[in-house]
């Protein structure tokens, strides 16, 4: 299976590279933009794993190492290889 | 005094800490690679020294806390023995969770390098003894992710827990509460930003920092 972590800083976490590039933006005249936030893909191949089991296993991942639970939040999405 | 200085690659004040100890203290402490397995249990100190360990890859500290020698830490430290994380260090053992929080990008996004000004916050841990009496110390900082975080609760009980030891006089990176260095709940796990190491002879600008090695020397001798 093929497997993306997204991790970002959880809400309430001040992301000083989001408001900084969001700063960026605003001045090259993106007058509209807000809430940017900068995360972090973490992609790669599970072998042998079912749908549920990618997911699963993906996820003891993200908790291991991938995100760190007192700053990050993250999402896992499982598609065919 | 029995130290060992812990290094990892990227590691790049595990020199720095092992002068600083031996000249603060006397006793030279040994050199330990990341990948060793058994720690000795005679040892009175260890020190996870500063650096950019495994290039600050995924999240300052997080390979790090990882690799096998950490156990060995982990399992020292429930023994009671003093670990001081400087820097990368103190990345290291928030992400080993041995210390509550995690050091977030500054707040002004640049890589700071400086003498700061520290508030002694708590001289009574076996870290900061030889501080009683002194209201203030000038250490260095040197990082990019120096800005400490913890939720509002965690942020509560060690306030409550008089856990706080040095707060910068001046935040300089958005710290919450200005917090520059913690102890764990057993008060033998002291994490830092700001540099001892950089700062142990008066020709280094400051001398404060010899006496958070000086601090744990002297609580080793009375247990010895």
């Amino acid at each position: 299976m093929k497997v993306s972590v997204e991790v970002f800083l959880k809400p309430g976490v001040l992301d000083v590279q989001g408001k900084a590039t969001e700063a960026a933006l605003k001045g090259l005249g993106f007058a509209n933009v807000s809430d940017v936030r900068l995360g972090r893909i973490i992609r790669f191949n599970l072998a042998g794993a079912s749908a549920d089991e990618a997911r699963a296993q993906a996820r003891a991942m993200a908790d291991k190492l991938l995100a760190n639970a007192v700053i990050e939040s993250y999402s896992v999405e499982v598609s065919e290889a | 005094m029995k130290s060992a200085v812990i290094v990892f690659p990227g590691s790049n004040c595990d020199r720095d800490c092992a002068v600083a100890v031996q000249r603060s203290t006397g006793s030279k402490p040994a050199m330990v690679w990341h990948t060793e397995t058994a720690l000795d249990d005679g040892l009175d100190l260890i020190i996870l020294p500063g650096g950019f360990s495994y290039g600050d890859y995924l999240r300052s500290g997080a390979m790090a806390a990882r690799s096998a020698v950490m156990s060995e830490v982990r399992r020292l430290a429930q023994k009671g023995v003093a670990v001081i994380g400087i820097c990368n260090g103190f990345q290291i053992l928030c992400e080993a969770e041995m210390l509550p929080g995690a050091l977030l990008r500054n707040s002004g996004l640049k890589y700071l390098c400086k003498p700061v000004t520290l508030d002694v916050v708590n001289s009574q841990t076996r870290f900061t003894r030889a501080f009683a009496g002194r209201a203030q110390a000038v250490m260095t900082v040197g990082n990019a992710d120096g800005n400490y975080f913890a939720d509002a609760e965690t942020l509560r009980r060690v306030e409550g827990e008089g856990r706080i030891v040095f707060r910068y006089h001046e935040n300089p990176n958005g710290s919450q509460n200005g917090i520059a260095g913690l102890i764990n709940e057993g008060g033998n796990v002291l994490g830092m930003m700001p540099h001892p190491d950089r700062a142990f002879e008066a020709d280094l600008g400051s001398a404060d920092g010899a006496l958070v090695f000086q601090s744990v020397a002297g609580a080793a001798l009375e247990v010895a």
